[in-house]
């Protein structure tokens, strides 16, 4: 029982950053139809601006709690920063191009900046910080569930409510929404699409940021190659709830992450990403328009 | 013009703040020690300046192209330099028999290391033209084509270290092992569109190379399987040298082979079909085009190349694990047919020979090599989304006198 306790806490935790990915691909796909493969390297480059700051400030004397929030704060800055470069850069030039040319410039993107922090920092893991304190309060059940856990679990979900809150009730909002269900209409009606599409990129790197950074202080090290696997999966799980559909993304995502922690605990830990792979390939051939996601038909 | 100036340098301010972090600082968390390197920011700075400065020109230039071709509706009708030169038979065959000549005597003037990379360069040239009709006629954008490139050559591998079945009996198999694989991967996708499909054959691979990581008794695990003999000649002994003259020739022959096949597929009933199926699924389907065999047929063929050749480097190693077959090598294969320009059989060999044997050559460039297929990716998309050279697509043409008229 304490097993699959366990299990289960590792499981959500592992869906909450994934989640936190998600989000980015199922907004920004919602909006331009775009698979952003680069995604996951923006994660990657939050969870390293965040371990270059953490370093920097312990040296020069910083301690603690303050850390944690100056180095998230500062890499969901320049998180929110390369997003908006990347979709300059590589996607708006091609708004009318054939569907494949974004996809190719996506991956181009995705292989320049994995690289990029290969030859600007290094090819080996970094050890990162463990910048979450422990409570004293979680001494009672650390053995299911830790202090690291809990924080990440809870950052999570306050950071989803105020996407939520975001999306729902503010004026930049109801504009993504308005450019997800009619591009041109919403050009018509005065919305400066293009800063909508922008913003959405900040929006959706700002998250992976804080992916990032929960990501590096709960597992202790980071290398250039993390954002492929995790961009992988947390596509998949913005597939499995429904791409385009945000609490879809948020439920795939803890589905997958729950179900990969099973398949790593009781069957083989070996096998893991092969699992979360058969999860893709059988939620696209089964149901392909995800859990929570309506089939649209294509109009001729 | 100051404007300009003006602009650039912003660009350039923002680059500096952008890379800042990571190109300047570098921490140890372990020892403690900040590292400045301040001399990197100073480059970033000159650099995205210069680089601004040309995005934009060539921006400028790409939107005078594109409304050029919109008021002119014959677009196509200017053939580039590199389609002349191919077109002109007063240049193309002389081009053409120096280019034989260069091959035929290449290994015996060269040592046997030039020669390797050669064959390995040869390879990709067959990589390519396969994964040029999956993604340049069919328009299936396939991240995992490394796979069926591991099941080539894990065929002969296995074959040869369980049971001793030669070369020459295990390159047929691979090959055609590898295009069932196509269609065993092609069957689950073929209702989904170009991104999923993208993503899920981009699992595939991954699924390939944990599989055989982890499969110890089939596929010796991450130890690999050595030992594997190279092709073999009427049993004649053979040197190391002569062993890779050989298998150089051998690619050569396979190389023509692929050409001439893929340019017979490209004209024939099928390879219209999957031209059209790129252009527009829904009135392709409509026009009478069975989707799933044609889409079948991409996979099947495109992975068929992919398994044979994977023999080929089996043989040529002598050795092979599984970080021979990475997302790494997909994606290479991708930017060769991308460079090349999709569909377009002399632009993928032009661009497989460049982007194999340039890092073997400019070893200072090899450790940029990856960061420079990325950029290649995203800037031909951009700039030149047909390739460095185009492939132009027959087209039937009233009199004859008149195609003489314009090629003149």
């Amino acid at each position: 029982m304490q097993y699959f306790l366990e299990l289960s806490c590792s499981g959500l935790v592992r869906g909450s950053i994934y989640a936190l990915i998600a989000l980015g691909y199922t907004m920004v796909y919602g909006i331009i139809q775009l698979i952003n493969f680069a995604h996951g390297e923006v994660y990657m480059i939050g969870a390293f601006i965040a371990l270059i700051v953490s370093g920097v400030l312990t040296i020069y004397g910083f301690s603690g709690f303050s850390i944690l929030i100056l180095a998230a704060l500062i890499a969901a800055v320049y998180a929110a920063a390369y997003g908006y470069t990347l979709e300059k850069i590589a996607y708006r030039p091609l708004r009318n191009a054939p569907r494949l040319s974004p996809l190719i410039s996506a991956i181009g993107m995705s292989l320049f900046l994995q690289n990029y922090v290969l030859l600007a920092q290094t090819p080996d893991f970094l050890p990162f910080p463990s910048l979450i304190p422990d409570f004293d309060f979680m001494e009672p059940i650390a053995h299911i569930m830790g202090s690291a856990e809990l924080v990440i679990l809870v950052t999570s979900a306050i950071t989803m409510i105020a996407l939520t809150v975001l999306i729902k009730y503010t004026r930049i909002g109801k504009a993504m929404r308005a450019t997800q269900q009619d591009m041109t209409m919403a050009r018509l009606v005065g919305v400066n699409v293009d800063n909508v599409i922008s913003m959405t990129f900040v929006i959706g790197s700002v998250l992976a940021a804080i992916g990032g950074v929960l990501v590096g202080s709960y597992i202790g090290q980071i290398n250039f190659y993390i954002g492929f696997m995790a961009g992988v999966k947390a596509f998949t799980a913005a597939v499995l709830g429904g791409i385009g559909n945000i609490p879809g993304a948020a439920l795939g995502a803890l589905v997958l992450g729950l179900a990969e922690s099973y398949a790593a605990g009781y069957v083989s830990s070996a096998y893991e990403d092969v699992f979360a792979f058969g999860v893709l390939v059988l939620i696209l051939i089964l149901r392909p328009a995800g859990l929570l996601g309506k089939a649209v038909k294509q109009k001729v | 013009m100051l404007d300009n100036m003006k602009r650039s340098i912003l660009v350039a301010l923002w680059f500096v703040f952008l890379t800042f972090p990571l190109m300047v600082v570098k921490v140890n968390t372990l020892k403690n020690i900040v590292e400045w390197r301040w001399m990197n920011m100073l480059w970033v700075a000159l650099g995205a300046f210069v680089l601004s400065i040309v995005w934009r020109w060539a921006m400028v230039r790409r939107d005078l192209k594109s409304s050029e071709s919109d008021s002119t509706d014959d677009d196509q009708a200017r053939p580039g330099i590199g389609q002349r030169i191919l077109e002109d038979p007063k240049i193309f065959k002389p081009v053409l028999l120096v280019l034989a000549v260069v091959t035929l005597v290449f290994p015996l003037v060269v040592d046997i290391y030039q020669a390797n990379i050669m064959v390995l360069a040869l390879i990709f040239v067959v990589l390519g033209l396969g994964l040029n009709i999956t993604v340049g006629l069919a328009g299936l954008l396939d991240l995992g084509y490394v796979a069926f490139f591991a099941v080539g050559a894990y065929t002969y591998g296995i074959l040869n270290s369980f049971w001793g079945i030669g070369f020459w009996t295990s390159l047929p198999i691979g090959g055609l092992m590898g295009a069932l694989f196509g269609i065993a991967l092609g069957f689950p996708i073929l209702r989904l569109r170009g991104d999923y499909l993208a993503i899920v054959t981009l699992g595939f691979g991954s699924i390939a190379k944990i599989v055989i990581e982890n499969w110890e008794e089939v596929f010796n695990g991450a130890k690999g399987i050595a030992g594997i003999p190279r092709p073999g000649l009427f049993g004649l002994d053979m040197t190391i040298e002569s062993a890779t003259t050989y298998t150089y020739y051998l690619m050569i022959l396979m190389v023509l082979f692929t050409i001439f096949i893929t340019n017979r597929l490209k004209d024939s009933r099928i390879g219209r079909a999957w031209m059209a199926l790129r252009e527009d699924e829904i009135a392709c389907v409509a026009m009478g085009v069975d989707m799933a065999r044609t889409k079948l047929g991409a996979y099947a063929f495109g992975a068929f190349w992919a398994g044979l050749v994977g023999v080929i480097f089996a043989a040529r190693n002598t050795y092979i694990n599984p970080n021979s077959f990475t997302f790494m090598e997909s994606a290479l294969v991708l930017s060769i047919v991308v460079l090349g320009g999709m569909g377009s059989i002399v632009g993928v060999i032009i661009a497989a020979l460049v982007l194999i044997l340039m890092p073997e050559y400019l070893r200072a460039f090899a450790e940029y090599r990856m960061l420079m297929f990325g950029a290649v990716m995203v800037l031909m998309m951009i700039f030149r989304p047909e390739g460095l050279i185009a492939n132009v697509r027959r087209k039937y043409t009233r009199s004859a006198v008149k195609t003489e008229g314009v090629n003149a």
